[in-house]
């Protein structure tokens, strides 16, 4: 029996997920078609909601000057993400090191998840100048920063104590410990922190951009064409987002199952 | 009726914990010396400071009074010079780590070449009978064959000692009985007489395996009784079946009853 399993070893999705993506899907086109025969049946006004129809044809008369001020904007999510991502990491790694540090930033970190961190775009604003691609990076690199911190920490210091006694009895050097006990028992944190850091960081470039940016910006974009009331151009804006959200999230998806084949989320004979 | 050195000398050894204001005291002025290559068993009720001991001799914890000398040397220098195997109840395998590197891992942190920690690791897993299992990965093993990686990394650095916390707890009668057996058969074969210091809660186990059965009694955990098994060696399913086997598991189960 735990032969014919090990012959199976190679990552394979169980036939039931295979099809998992169909009900989300369905449930999509579904709520489409309800929001489209809304707005052609009560004859909802342009400024109220546009029909999905018009935003996709708006979106695809212009999908080259969307993408450029949406890879713009998603150049500062990157950007922010990277640094705060990076930062928290590192942070994770000294509290490890210093539980005092831990004791005081952890408690701390958590409650930041409570605190709309979108509402200091004003203040980065201020103090990197308000059109600048660094207040927007400042803004996602704080956002991303906390659950960065948090998840890490955790990570670092989930293995049982069991693993730490065998390393002890192997006289293991504190860098051993760590880098071949925290940091790998630590991945599944990470990466659940970076695929909930990808899409904070999109919302929040987009979001810091409402606040004041550059022409070319796609949340600049959305805030302009929405004031003039152009909302199918506010909405094509608002997909090209979502779009470039996404695509963020299913990057860090697959990087995901490249670093980490041995998860407990990838295998195929689950327990 | 120690005829060489101790291997483990334990003198007077109390623990007492502080949990939370109240002091408990795990061992209380326990003494034993263990021989080279002698296979010991710690068998009690739980609470009666087993794993304690246990812990104490591979310097996982330091005692409260009394010393304990292994090879004439401090715990700690001890564990410093790779003399302890642990295995614990749990496999504690590392999940990200393929069989043959969960075996390579102490060799690893040891600093050894890695051919010479690949054909060690190899040379183990055969041991356990476990070669052809090398690139699985933990979880699509079952319980008794994460439990004899287990093992093999333990041995992997062939340390003197083999400190086991009931390692076959979790497993099934039979399949714990045919690890017993196996337990016993790569201690025999080791190329070091290798010391084991075996924790348990199953008589017939305490039995089959040992030298002599400690048997201790909780509240303060303490040594109730020494039991020398003088069963012949290899031991088998003969064994098992033996009268003499039967008047020692009787001899140790009144000392429990008694403590
Ligand atoms: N780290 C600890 N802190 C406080 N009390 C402990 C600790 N470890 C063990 N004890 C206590 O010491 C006693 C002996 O525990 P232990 O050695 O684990 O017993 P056993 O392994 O025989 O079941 C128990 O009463 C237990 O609650
Ligand atoms: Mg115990």
């Amino acid at each position: 029996m735990a032969v014919s399993r090990i012959s199976s070893a190679a990552p394979r999705l169980p036939r039931t997920t295979q099809y998992a993506f169909l009900p989300p899907v369905l449930t999509f086109l579904l709520g489409i078609g309800l929001w489209e025969a809304a707005v052609r049946l009560f004859n909802i006004p342009l400024y109220l909601l546009p029909a999905p129809s018009g935003i996709i044809s708006t979106f695809l008369s212009q999908p080259g000057y969307l993408l450029r001020i949406g890879l713009y904007t998603f150049g500062e999510a990157l950007a922010g993400f990277v640094v705060g991502c990076t930062l928290g990491t590192l942070l994770a790694a000294v509290c490890v090191r210093f539980r005092g540090l831990a004791d005081g930033l952890i408690p701390f970190s958590i409650a930041s998840n409570a605190v709309p961190i979108v509402a200091l775009s004003p203040l980065l604003g201020v103090w990197l100048g308000a059109t600048t691609a660094a207040s927007k990076i400042g803004v996602v690199a704080i956002m991303t920063l906390f659950p960065t911190l948090v998840n890490v920490y955790r990570g670092l210091t989930s293995p049982h104590p069991d693993a730490f006694q065998l390393m002890r009895s192997y006289a293991a050097r504190q860098r051993d410990i760590f880098l071949k006990l925290r940091l790998p028992a630590s991945l599944p944190y990470l990466f659940n922190a970076l695929k909930i850091c990808s899409t904070l960081s999109m919302i929040g470039a987009v979001v810091a951009e409402f606040f004041g940016g550059t022409q070319n910006a796609l949340g600049v974009y959305i805030k302009s064409q929405a004031g003039i009331l152009r909302l199918r151009e506010a909405w094509s804006g608002i997909v090209m987002a979502c779009l470039l959200g996404i695509t963020f999230y299913l990057i860090i998806v697959a990087l995901e199952r490249v670093f980490m084949p041995w998860h407990v989320s990838f295998r195929r004979d689950r327990p | 009726m120690m005829t060489t050195a101790p291997m483990i000398a334990i003198d007077h050894v109390s623990k007492i914990y502080n949990s939370n204001g109240s002091a408990v005291t795990a061992l209380h002025d326990v003494s034993l010396d263990i021989a080279p290559g002698e296979f010991i068993s710690l068998i009690g009720p739980s609470g009666c400071g087993k794993s304690t001991l246990m812990r104490l001799i591979g310097d996982l914890d330091q005692p409260s009074n009394g010393t304990i000398m292994v090879r004439n040397k401090t715990p700690e220098r001890a564990r410093l010079d790779r003399d302890y195997g642990i295995v614990f109840q749990a496999p504690v395998l590392y999940d990200w780590r393929s069989v043959q590197k969960n075996v390579e891992l102490p060799l690893e942190v040891m600093g050894r070449a890695p051919a010479d920690r690949h054909a060690r690791a190899h040379a183990m897993l055969k041991l356990v009978g476990l070669q052809d299992f090398g690139d699985s990965y933990p979880w699509q093993l079952s319980g008794g064959m994460q439990q004899r990686v287990s093992i093999a990394r333990a041995l992997a650095f062939a340390p003197s000692i083999l400190l086991m916390d009931e390692p076959f707890g979790a497993l099934d009668e039979i399949t714990r009985e045919r690890m017993q057996a196996e337990l016993l058969s790569i201690w025999g074969g080791a190329e070091t007489d290798t010391t084991v210091i075996f924790v348990t809660h199953s008589i017939p186990e305490a039995v089959f395996l040992s030298d002599r059965v400690v048997v201790m009694s909780p509240r303060p955990g303490r040594i109730e009784n020494v039991v020398t098994i003088n069963l012949p060696r290899p031991r088998d399913i003969v064994t098992r079946e033996s009268p003499r086997f039967f008047e020692l598991v009787t001899e140790v189960r009144e000392s429990l009853r008694e403590s």
